[in-house]
């Protein structure tokens, strides 16, 4: 309860930053210093639905409050990973795996882990928004409602601090006892954002947040996953290279379930060491 | 990769492999017209230069238009950014030649001078670079480009022995002073297009290595020692 309170207590500073774009310059990955520390350590991770392997043998470190983008052609793995790394897979009665997926010391592909606790510590974002038929303040609320005992006036500011996170607030504060099904597309896909920070995660997977957006919508997303990075690790899963470009730090290519290359994105878009990355992101196949 | 990025991308390099000819062209006729003194290719040089300035903006809107339009990446984004660069110092070789023709048309006014014998191996040289740098970039062939950026030195050596023998000459002939500074202006402009030969190679092995090597050719010679 402590940590989820931080937020409260800084939110007047927090609220000021979440609108302001940053130039690229700033970001974690142009930092020399050393080795990144690692939010998710993944060894040897294979995955199968039934009988088909999704996953084979994947290793890959997912670096600490920085951007990881995963691209690869349909049915190449990168959904399947994004779902082991908050157990989402669980709900899929085939699917199994082995290896070694772990969040600091959590294994995360233990029976004994707690998966509730898990996804509030790595909050998801579908391709679809999918806000509750419930109000928009209910929506944020619902997840702390759930983990925490706020006192309203608590509730009402982490909902006010989550919603300025996610870069939405100045469009819905008029109407927050409004459905959140009135929402924009975009906003909506905002709201989700905000809904999965409020129970203060450490990790935001997103899958595909932006495919069904228009441009303005998308770049709003993108200006806020640029913002958020300074205090969640994200992972994103996309198909639109020029997102992955502009998004993120660190991007992950996978090709029939395995991890082709894993560097930086810059050097992904210009210089990709394997000839697989090359093609694909030049947009010879997939 | 999508079929108009492809076409934009082999128009461009053809649109690149001619003023690259023509421009070789300017050259040759322009350190003929030194050698040899004749003013009518020094006018040809001179009155080809329109037309190198057209195709250089011309090959400038493609890239502009392939950028905007398809956004390459990896070894489409280097071939844009290289034919970017590449057209530049193209278009500054040929300004360069057009010099080099104004400064025999000016040397026509005096038979009687005669330029070190050196001239005509640098001009052989610097020939020769262009039109390596030229292969290199057609082939795509880094090994070519290296060899260029190594034959560098050899120019900016002959340029040395020219200008010191000006040098003398002007000091124990005073009428001799100013076709020696004329002789002078034109191997400095040799002197350039070989340097600008060689950032033309630079930009081939950035576009199929990937490693920007100016200002860094001991290094990159030294690890790609094994290749040579």
């Amino acid at each position: 309860m402590t940590r989820m309170l931080s937020p409260n207590t800084e939110s007047i500073g927090l609220m000021n930053e979440v609108s302001e774009a940053k130039p690229k310059a700033e970001s974690p990955q142009t930092n020399p210093s050393g080795p990144l520390e690692t939010a998710i350590h993944t060894e040897n991770l294979c995955a199968w639905y039934g009988d088909f392997q999704a996953l084979h043998s994947i290793s890959i470190d997912i670096p600490k409050n920085h951007v990881t983008a995963f691209i690869g052609p349909s049915g190449c793995g990168k959904s399947t990973l994004l779902r082991w790394f908050n157990r989402m897979n669980d709900t899929v009665i085939s699917a199994k795996a082995t290896g070694t997926v772990r969040l600091n010391d959590l294994d995360l592909l233990s029976k004994d882990t707690d998966t509730v606790d898990l996804r509030r510590r790595v909050g998801i974002v579908f391709q679809k928004a999918n806000p509750f038929p419930k109000s928009i303040y209910d929506n944020v609320a619902f997840g702390p409602r759930l983990h925490m005992k706020l006192r309203r006036s608590e509730l009402d500011d982490l909902v006010e601090w989550s919603l300025r996170k996610a870069a939405v607030w100045d469009e819905v504060k008029d109407r927050l006892n409004g459905s959140a099904l009135g929402l924009s597309g975009g906003q909506q896909q905002r709201l989700c954002i905000a809904r999965a920070i409020a129970v203060g995660p450490e990790v935001l997977l997103m899958d595909e947040p932006c495919s069904a957006l228009d441009p303005a919508s998308t770049l709003a997303i993108e200006n806020l996953i640029f913002e958020l990075r300074k205090q969640y690790t994200i992972i994103i899963v996309t198909h639109n290279m020029q997102q992955a470009s502009r998004s993120s730090d660190k991007t992950a290519f996978f090709f029939d379930g395995r991890l082709i290359e894993f560097e930086d994105t810059e050097r992904v878009f210009t210089m990709p060491k394997n000839k697989q990355t090359e093609d694909y992101v030049r947009g010879k196949f997939g | 990769m999508s079929k108009h990025l492809q076409r934009g991308l082999d128009a461009l390099r053809q649109s690149l492999v001619e003023q690259f000819g023509r421009v070789e062209q300017m050259i040759q006729l322009a350190v003929r017209s030194l050698v040899e003194r004749r003013t009518d290719l020094a006018d040809r040089v001179i009155a080809s230069d329109e037309g190198i300035d057209q195709a250089e903006i011309q090959i400038e809107e493609e890239c502009l238009k392939l950028l905007a339009l398809y956004q390459p990446v990896a070894s489409d984004l280097r071939r844009v950014i290289t034919v970017i660069k590449v057209n530049s110092d193209l278009e500054r070789m040929a300004d360069l030649a057009c010099n080099i023709a104004e400064r025999a048309r000016a040397l026509d006014l005096h038979p009687l001078f005669r330029a070190p014998e050196e001239l005509i191996e640098m001009v052989t040289v610097a020939n020769d670079m262009v039109r390596n740098a030229l292969d290199s970039f057609v082939e795509d062939d880094p090994a070519k480009a290296v060899e260029v950026i190594r034959t560098d030195a050899m120019v900016d050596a002959l340029n040395k022995i020219i200008i010191d023998q000006l040098h003398e000459m002007m000091t124990s002939n005073s009428e001799m002073i100013e076709p020696a500074v004329h002789c002078f202006s034109a191997s400095r402009h040799i002197e350039r297009i070989a340097d600008l030969a060689e950032s033309i190679s630079e930009d081939v092995i950035y576009l199929v290595e990937g490693e920007i090597i100016r200002h860094k050719h001991g290094v990159f010679f030294e690890t790609h020692e094994g290749s040579q």
